[in-house]
This record gives structure tokens, sequence and C-alpha cells, in this order.
């Protein structure tokens, strides 16, 4: 599709002049985020992180809203803060670029596939459920569900920069949930009233999280 | 009154998911499975694998999964579900995003405060243990079948290491992994 860089800084001209341009130059923003985060989020599978990638090609290299190190601020912004991964880095783009309404473009259009297509198989899954041959492809799929989520402890664990002075704090946390069945949300609480402690304790000696991926 | 109970689990479910999809997995099993008892293990086993499997944001696809059956597991109508599905995946993303556009502005002058970097870096090594936890509190058997030497156990033991192993050393994708699962499940189990 052939697509004009400059046409932001052209239509921003003819804004100053032409008060009617300027509803062309919004609904064509708005119109361009909801159609980028449909892009991202239809295409996607396997979650927030396969996503970057692709929100890097679209958001940085196609559209040019944004320079790289820009969009890694954002992304480890969108890392740290609670919530779905995707979603928050939808948030961040769409304030950046339109204000509160860019922001609901851009979570709109990254949820609205999914959420239209987990409908759909939700409502009529029920009726496959019990079918024995369905039951035989989920009686292998479930250990493997099991080990997709098992698979990336490790993995998160070297990019959290887990160490042998550390590694408590993880095992602990782990059993905690998994044998006396205290809720994750105590734990989260716990871990964030710890770290606060240790910043003011510790002063400057927690490293910068700059290449936290 | 359960899609108010719902709006109100999955608005916690989300202001506490630090680090992605995965930890969000551990507080929507906790609320979902253990403490509501809205649904069996095996069903959030199978809603898991669904939504691992279709596109969009993992956390996105297992709340309006979850939402929906557990709207409809209560008995309800199919429509209530889809109103429940809706109503958990708007909640799950409400607080996350009005506290991103809060701090929008904040963190973004102050990022090397070394308190707030101290308490990230704490909750990003704590959420290892909440995505270990989600991955224990599966295995089961629910998911494995009986413990002991028979068919199903073996073959499930079998690939759960597969599976592991193809995930964490090639980083095999998963829908490329389920769907395999799912075809040796089929031969396996049906002749």
């Amino acid at each position: 599709m052939y697509y004009d860089k400059n046409i932001f800084i052209k239509v921003q001209l003819k804004r100053k002049q032409n008060v009617n341009k300027r509803k062309t130059f919004a609904s064509l923003m708005y119109r361009q985020l909801f159609v980028s985060f449909w892009k991202i989020g239809a295409f996607t599978i396997g979650g927030g992180y396969v996503m970057i990638p692709l929100m890097e090609r679209e958001v940085v290299d196609r559209r040019k809203w944004l320079t790289r190190e820009e969009f890694m601020d954002y992304l480890s912004l969108s890392q740290a803060m609670p919530g779905v991964f995707a979603v928050n880095m939808a948030t961040c783009l769409g304030r950046r670029l339109g204000g509160f309404r860019g922001v609901v473009c851009a979570i709109a259009g990254n949820i609205l596939m999914p959420i239209v297509l987990i409908l759909l198989l939700a409502v009529f899954f029920r009726y496959f459920r019990d079918n024995e041959v369905v039951e035989h492809i989920f009686m292998g799929i479930r250990p493997a569900v099991v080990a997709l989520i098992a698979a990336p402890v490790f993995r998160l664990a070297q990019s959290a920069k887990v160490s042998w002075s550390n590694c408590w704090i993880p095992v602990v946390a782990a059993l905690l949930i998994w044998i006396w069945g205290v809720s994750p949300v105590w734990v989260i609480l716990a871990a964030m009233a710890g770290g606060l402690v240790y910043g003011k304790v510790k002063g400057d000696v927690a490293p910068k999280n700059k290449e936290a991926r | 009154m359960i899609l108010l109970r719902l709006f109100w689990i999955f608005l916690k479910i989300g202001i506490f998911t630090f680090g992605g999809g995965y930890s969000m997995i551990a507080l929507i099993q906790n609320e979902v499975v253990e403490k509501q008892g809205w649904m069996t293990a095996q069903e959030f086993t199978d809603i898991l694998a669904i939504s691992q499997m279709t596109p969009g944001p993992v956390g996105i696809n297992t709340a309006t999964y979850a939402g929906y059956t557990a709207v409809v597991n209560a008995g309800l109508p199919a429509w209530q579900g889809v109103a429940g599905s809706l109503i958990a995946s708007f909640a799950v993303i409400l607080l996350p995003v009005i506290a991103m556009t809060l701090v929008y502005n904040y963190l973004s002058k102050h990022r090397d405060n070394p308190v707030i970097n101290s308490m990230f870096r704490v909750l990003r090594i704590t959420v290892v243990g909440l995505i270990a936890a989600a991955a224990l509190l599966l295995l089961g058997e629910e998911s494995f079948g009986v413990p002991g030497f028979n068919k199903q156990f073996v073959i499930s033991v079998l690939l759960f290491v597969g599976a592991f192993y193809l995930s964490w050393r090639h980083k095999t994708s998963p829908i490329i992994l389920i769907l395999a699962c799912g075809f040796v499940g089929w031969i396996a189990y049906s002749f």
C-alpha cells in the first residue's frame, strides 16, 4: 500500500490555515492508530511479548511515530506497570499520539479481534467438549499447556537477574502460593513493600533496568 | 449478581498483574478455580490452551474466556455469558490503563529514582515465583491422569517433558506445540 510518510507534517501545516482540515487530520490519525493496533492484535499468537517485533515494525519503521529509543523506553515502562503488556503498550502509544481518544482507539483496535474470536470459540466449544475425539485431543494438550507455562520460568529468571543471593524470593513466593494457598495478591504487595524498603535503605545500589526486556 | 462479582474480581486481577499474561494466569487460577470455585482445574487448563492458540494478548483471551465460562457454569443463559466475558476483559484492563496514563508523565521523568527502580526489580524477581506456582498448581490428575504405570500418565509425562524441552531450549512456537500434542493425543488415545 502506498503511504506518504510526510503526511502528518503536510496536514499539520494545512491545519493552521483551515479548521476543517483539522478534523481530517484527527480522524486520519485515530483511524491509523486503530488499524495499526488491530493488525498487532489480530495477527500475533502467543501473547504480548510475541507482539514486540510486529509493534516495532509497525510503529517505528512503517508509521514512523516514534524513534527506536522512545519505543524501548515505552517498552520497559509497559513491562514495569501492572496489567496486560500489550494493552499497556497501546495505552502508552495512544496517549502519546492522540490523548485520551488515542488511548481508546489503540486499545479497542488491539483487543477487538481477540475478544470476538474467543467469544465465538467459547460459545461453540461447549458443544464439542463431550465429543470423544475432542476429549482425546485435549488429553494430549493439557500436559503441554503445563509445560508451556513452566518453560518461561527459567528464561524470565535470567532476564529478571535472579542470582544465588536472591533466588529465595521466587522460591518462597512459589511455595507460599502452591503449598499454603496464599493469594498472589499478598505476595505482590509484600514484594512491593520489600523493594521499597530495600531501595530506601540501600539507596542507589539497585542497578538501572535499561536493558530489561 | 455473578456479573458484579466478576467485575470486582477481574478488577483486582488486573491491577495485581505484574510481568504480563503468565503471571495473570496465577491470579486468575487462584480466584476463579480455588477461591470462587467457578470452574474445575481441567476446564481452566482447556481455557489456557485455547487462549494460547488464538491471536491476541493471552491475558485478555484468558479473562474473556474465563468470564464466559464462569457465568455459563453458574447456569445462566449464553447471552449473559457474553456479557460476563465483556465485563471480565473490560475490568481487567480498566485500572492498569488508568494507572498507566497517570504515571506516564511522572515515571518518564523519574526513571532513575532508586527506590522505584528497586521496587520494580524485586517485583520482577517475585513474578518468576508466581509463574512457577501457576505451573505447579496445574501439575495434577486433571492434566496428567492418575499417577502410576498406566497409558495416560506415561503419555502425559512424555508429552510434558518433550514440550518443556522444545519450548525452553528451542523456543518452539506454542501453537505448533499445542497442535502437535493434540495430534499425538488423538492418535494415542483413539486407536
